[in-house]
């Protein structure tokens, strides 16, 4: 069973129905007991890092999810959840995320062309700069996801497993052991978005 | 690199797909379902759902049919019509709608695009525009381009954006439903003056009304469509690859 951590941000119904649509069950809850029963832990997230950052921790969510990853569990962070697994973030003031993944969350604005929009919104291919990690076992490289960001993970070159061209390659996926992250929406990506969830899923 | 997006547009009322849709194979053309599921099946980057419906049955049919469009599709879906409240963003927003598209309820209340970007993003917010050539000026019109607002185009666009549309779907009057190409002179007025994606929409009649749009344009992000989708004049994944052949960025 997979849990989708529900802690008050955003819209989870895309994330529940495309489980369901790889044959998975996942129910989304905000009870510590569920998610420690979980095999599988998703950690979705829109909005402002800070303010997700905070109801993360007021729920004491950050704690139970942090518990469960030391012991193992694979945990799926995805856009904004993908986010918060860093050290820190600097979106409206510098806050605190999780610390699973070495680096910080940083805009993209100064370090794309001036002609490139912000957010970074569309269908993008990916490019896998090391041997591929086994959450993109079922897609090639250059298949297409589908992002919506306007902060990125910086600083995190040892656990970049994946990126995409907006000017420079900017990170579209990150891996730590049993903990994995994803930029772009797999929820809203079509086949190649199912395939990486089933992936998460075996 | 990323990808020029590809939408076709389907209009609802009472829960069907209406407006002409003429498909070969499919037993029930005006299943929004099943439309959904051909178009995600053969590329469309993204759909648009339309509510015609005046009613609040029609209404709460379109939630229901939208709930499941959005359980068995998974690509980003745009939901407009009878959005004139930030309730209406969240009835949609629920159902699994990713972008919501604002055009007459905005022109009534133009702090609705301010108040749904501060709750729900501004990638969430897409002003759509139905603008026509009056008195050497683009001018916005309402109530499905009935009515003269007196509103210039180009400021209503700027001010849109500047209260947080994430997007901005331009629809030319002058050029809708005559099939002799995009508006490229009001799409170029438009992305002089904003810096967030820009769709294209009215007057594609063939794919390489696409190409042109895409190569004099490389600032407008997408191309919108209804009909010639719907009555097979254009496929998607031949279109997708005739671009991508002509070296646009394409998603195939």
């Amino acid at each position: 069973m997979v849990a989708i951590i529900d802690y008050g941000v955003g819209n989870l119904f895309s994330l529940k129905s495309s489980f369901r649509a790889i044959g998975e069950e996942a129910v989304v809850t905000g009870e510590p007991e569920v998610i420690r029963s979980a095999d599988k832990l998703v950690l979705p997230g829109v909005g402002a890092f800070g303010d997700a950052a905070a109801l993360l921790r007021k729920n004491g969510m950050d704690q139970v999810v942090c518990a469960e990853a030391a012991a193992g569990k694979p945990l799926l962070g995805i856009c904004l959840g993908m986010q918060l697994l860093f050290d820190y973030g600097v979106e409206y003031g510098r806050h605190e995320g999780l610390g699973l993944i070495p680096g910080s969350v940083q805009p993209i604005r100064p370090v794309i062309p001036a002609a490139y929009k912000v957010p970074h919104i569309g269908w993008n291919g990916l490019h896998f700069p090391r041997e591929k990690s086994p959450l993109f076992r079922y897609v090639q490289e250059g298949d297409c996801v589908y992002f919506v960001h306007s902060f990125y993970g910086a600083d995190c070159n040892e656990s970049v497993i994946a990126t995409a061209e907006y000017g420079p390659e900017l990170t579209a996926a990150v891996a730590k052991g049993n903990v994995y992250g994803v930029q772009f929406h797999p929820e809203k990506s079509g086949s190649v978005g199912l395939h990486i969830l089933r992936a998460f899923c075996e | 690199m990323i990808t020029k997006r590809i939408i076709p547009c389907l209009d609802v009322k009472d829960g069907r797909v209406v407006k002409g849709v003429n498909f070969l194979g499919l037993a029930d053309v005006s299943s929004p379902v099943k439309l959904a599921e051909f178009y995600s099946s053969c590329g469309a980057d993204e759909l648009v759902f339309y509510d015609i419906t005046a009613s609040a049955e029609g209404r709460a049919l379109f939630t229901g049919i939208l709930t499941e469009v959005a359980s068995t599709i998974f690509i980003p879906l745009t939901v407009g019509g009878g959005i004139n409240t930030v309730a209406d963003f969240d009835r949609v927003l629920k159902c699994g709608a990713d972008k919501v598209s604002v055009n007459s309820g905005a022109i009534r209340d133009p702090s609705l695009i301010a108040q749904a970007a501060k709750k729900y993003g501004d990638q969430c917010v897409v002003l759509s525009v139905d603008a026509k050539r009056v008195d050497g000026q683009f001018r916005v019109f309402a109530k499905g381009g009935r009515e003269d607002t007196g509103l210039d185009a180009l400021e209503w666009i700027r001010r849109g954006v500047g209260d947080g549309a994430g997007e901005i779907v331009l629809n030319s009057i002058d050029t809708d439903g005559v099939k002799n190409g995009f508006d490229l002179e009001m799409l170029a007025a438009v992305c002089e003056i904003v810096d967030v994606p820009v769709i294209a929409s009215g007057g594609a009649g063939c794919a390489e009304h696409f190409k042109t749009l895409f190569e004099t344009l490389p600032k407008v992000d997408a191309g919108l469509a209804a009909s010639i989708f719907h009555f097979g004049e254009v496929s998607i994944p031949d279109l997708k690859r005739e671009l991508a052949a002509a070296g646009i960025n394409m998603r195939l």
